[in-house]
């Protein structure tokens, strides 16, 4: 284990992305992340993509927006240290679809070849709905905020699926869509290459209707000669990833399955040279005294239950971390967070998981 | 209820819910359940996770269908596949007369061009598939572990919007067969799950609303999964109990601690109820609860001890 703090760590760094599967508390460990450091007086970006409704109040974000907007961060109690901090927090909710038409935008050649693909339905449907754009865009929208160079620090919840880390292919999500046979053909068009997509094109009008088709041979021949700058920017946001200014924070709670798939993740991560820095091992049981001798009271029967189950569960959880950190190659920072009594949904509660989080 | 009613009021169930609120685990159950009241029960898995498969102890679930839990005297077959979107879509385009497109597309990777171009067509293939089976396979209830909840949403949804989309064609017929078996209660319905949390909790009932609105689907009792079982007398005040004999041999500090963790338990306990009566004011559907297992991870013993309890909250239900 790494024995470096978190709190170093994250203060080392100017991006932090946070990767996990869903339900493990990663949007609220991120916007702790993020209080921290801006209480430690820097200016913190933070990007999210789907806050519960009340999380999303406590930070002040309840209009939805893509531009980072600034948090109050100031304590109603203004005479704790807290109220004195010179740091800054700022966030935003991810919107998929305008964040790639900003980058559409500034990669054609002019207003109107920007019209023709932003008015494309087949278009819409790959800034809606094709599997990975959102986490395409998330890593998009880092590289605007990091490029900006406003930030100290850029802090990114990515999507609480499986392929989280799907952005880690961007380089080639377009690229796949358009380096292909079809599109060549259709940039192009060689007598022969024309004849046989003409062919494939009939065949596909009869699955998916001509509507279709003809909206995907216009945004193909719409987004002509974009396809490098698209390509360029991709490789330039990987490289920022792999740099060190960059650090991946891994999020998972101590149970099986999700532990399973935090160590997928971990994987992703490894085989494209990307190192996890910290693990955080979120909503653990909290570690009360284990008693040898035991009270014979009756009325003690229930709360010794509770210690009994409390420990068993304890105990299964330790065996699921190093598992975990067994697959876990690059020596970690690891952080341990309690399950709280209560549930976290303001800033108070973020506080008490800050304290914990960052052992202050 | 009776269990044996349940299964006999619908033939297909499908299970959704958000990441990480034991989705698989109910699916598992639930089957269990259906194979001791004497009816063959398929296992269908979607998202290609083969998370079926470490619960039942077996190496992978394949596409094919395949026993996971023989019969026994007691109780039938639970048997198991999985189904992907890309296995849905090229079988779909083979089964429809253009076997060569298919191949040809798969080649040329234009395959993710049509997927993209018809958002929602492998979601509808994979319903379509799943309607076969329902159809053809003589497993008497089909159990589907559903994608997580926001993903479940345009799974469920994909069939109406593409038959609108679709005005005719293969895709459009595709569309309504599918769109049919959503809308016959006694061919399928939702069992909607949730954790006792404010997320999931939220998160489930506004799957409910769209789900009835959208889709129009009939929804199932909704199940709480990890419930801590209720331990009696947590709430006793020690400050009245004579401690003199037991502080001599624990210790002032140490009767601390074991307080703070009967506190902690009885707290979260008590959190779980308050959102599981949340629920039940937002939302008019009858509940089932599930209990946490504290003393070991869950395997099929685990899956049994669960299916035991699902019996006990369906017979409970006063419908």
């Amino acid at each position: 284990m790494s024995s470096a703090s978190f709190d170093e760590l994250i203060a080392s760094k100017s991006i932090v992305v946070l990767a996990g599967t869903g339900g493990v508390g990663k949007t609220t460990t991120s916007a702790v992340v993020a209080l921290h450091a801006a209480r430690a007086g820097r200016k913190v970006a933070l990007v999210t993509i789907d806050p519960a409704k009340r999380l999303a109040d406590a930070l002040g974000l309840d209009e939805l927006s893509n531009e980072p907007s600034r948090i109050d961060l100031t304590p109603d109690d203004q005479t704790t240290d807290k109220a004195k901090t010179t740091g800054e927090l700022w966030a935003l909710m991810l919107d998929t679809k305008s964040t790639f038409d900003a980058l559409i935008h500034r990669y054609s050649a002019d207003p109107a070849q920007a019209d023709r693909i932003l008015s494309n339905d087949f278009y819409s449907n790959i800034s809606n709905a094709l599997s990975g754009t959102q986490e395409y865009m998330a890593m998009e929208k880092l590289y605007e905020l990091a490029e900006d160079g406003d930030y100290d620090l850029v802090i990114v919840d990515t999507p609480p699926s499986r392929n989280a880390l799907a952005f880690l292919d961007s380089p080639n999500m377009l690229a796949r869509l358009l380096d292909h046979w079809l599109y060549k053909a259709l940039m192009t068009p060689t007598r022969k290459l024309l004849k046989a997509s003409n062919l494939l094109l009939k065949q596909l009008s009869k699955v998916v209707g001509g509507d279709v088709v003809e909206d995907i041979v216009a945004f193909f021949q719409a987004f002509e000669g974009m396809e490098d700058g698209f390509k360029e920017r991709s490789q330039r946001v990987m490289e920022l990833l792999a740099s060190d200014a960059c650090a991946f924070v891994l999020v998972a709670s101590a149970r099986r399955d999700t532990t399973i798939e935090a160590a997928y993740l971990a994987r992703q991560l490894a085989d494209n040279d990307l190192d996890v820095a910290a693990v955080v091992m979120n909503r653990l049981q909290p570690d009360f005294v284990r008693l040898k001798r035991r009270p014979r009271a009756p009325e003690f029967e229930p709360f010794l239950q509770a210690h009994d189950e409390l420990h068993a569960l304890a105990d299964r959880e330790e065996t699921h971390i190093e598992s975990l950190l067994s697959q876990v190659a690059s020596d970690p920072v690891v952080v341990r967070v309690p399950l709280l009594a209560t549930d976290v949904h303001d800033l108070d509660g973020m506080a008490e998981l800050q304290a914990k989080m960052f052992q202050t | 209820m009776d269990p044996d009613e349940y299964f006999n009021r619908t033939r297909m169930v499908i299970v959704a819910g958000k990441g990480g609120v034991g989705k698989t685990v109910l699916s598992a159950a639930l089957a269990r359940l259906a194979a001791r009241t004497g009816r063959t029960a398929l296992l269908v898995e979607v998202d290609g996770r083969n998370a079926v498969a470490s619960l039942f102890d077996v190496a992978e679930i394949a596409y094919e269908e395949t026993v996971i839990a023989p019969a026994t005297d007691h109780t039938a077959a639970v048997r198991a596949r999985s189904i992907t979107p890309d296995t849905a879509l090229v079988e779909w385009l083979d089964d429809h007369g253009m076997k060569l497109i298919s191949k040809r597309l798969q080649r040329t990777g234009a395959i993710d061009v049509i997927a993209t171009a018809t958002p929602g067509i492998k979601d509808l293939l994979v319903l379509g598939k799943i309607k076969q089976l329902v159809v053809e396979s003589d497993a008497d209830v089909v159990i589907v572990d559903a994608p997580a909840a926001g993903h479940a949403m345009t799974f469920l949804r994909a069939p109406a919007m593409l038959a609108e989309m679709a005005r005719s064609g293969p895709i459009h017929t595709q569309a309504h067969a599918v769109l049919e078996m959503l809308h016959d209660p006694r061919q399928c319905e939702v069992m909607l799950v949730t954790l006792p949390e404010e997320t999931p909790v939220n998160e489930l009932i506004d799957t409910a609303f769209q789900l009835e609105d959208d889709v129009g689907i009939q929804l199932a009792p909704v199940v709480v999964n990890g419930m801590y079982p209720v331990i009696d007398g947590l709430d006793t005040d020690l400050s009245n109990v004579d401690l003199s004999s037991v502080k001599s041999n624990l210790g002032a500090a140490k009767i601390a601690e074991l307080r703070a963790a009967g506190d902690f338990r009885h707290k979260r306990s008590e959190l779980q109820t308050s959102q599981r009566d949340r629920l039940a004011d937002m939302l008019p559907l009858e509940q089932l609860a599930l209990p946490y297992i504290f003393d070991a991870d869950i395997g099929l013993e685990q899956i049994d001890e669960l299916a035991d309890a699902l019996a006990r909250a369906i017979e409970a239900l006063d419908v």
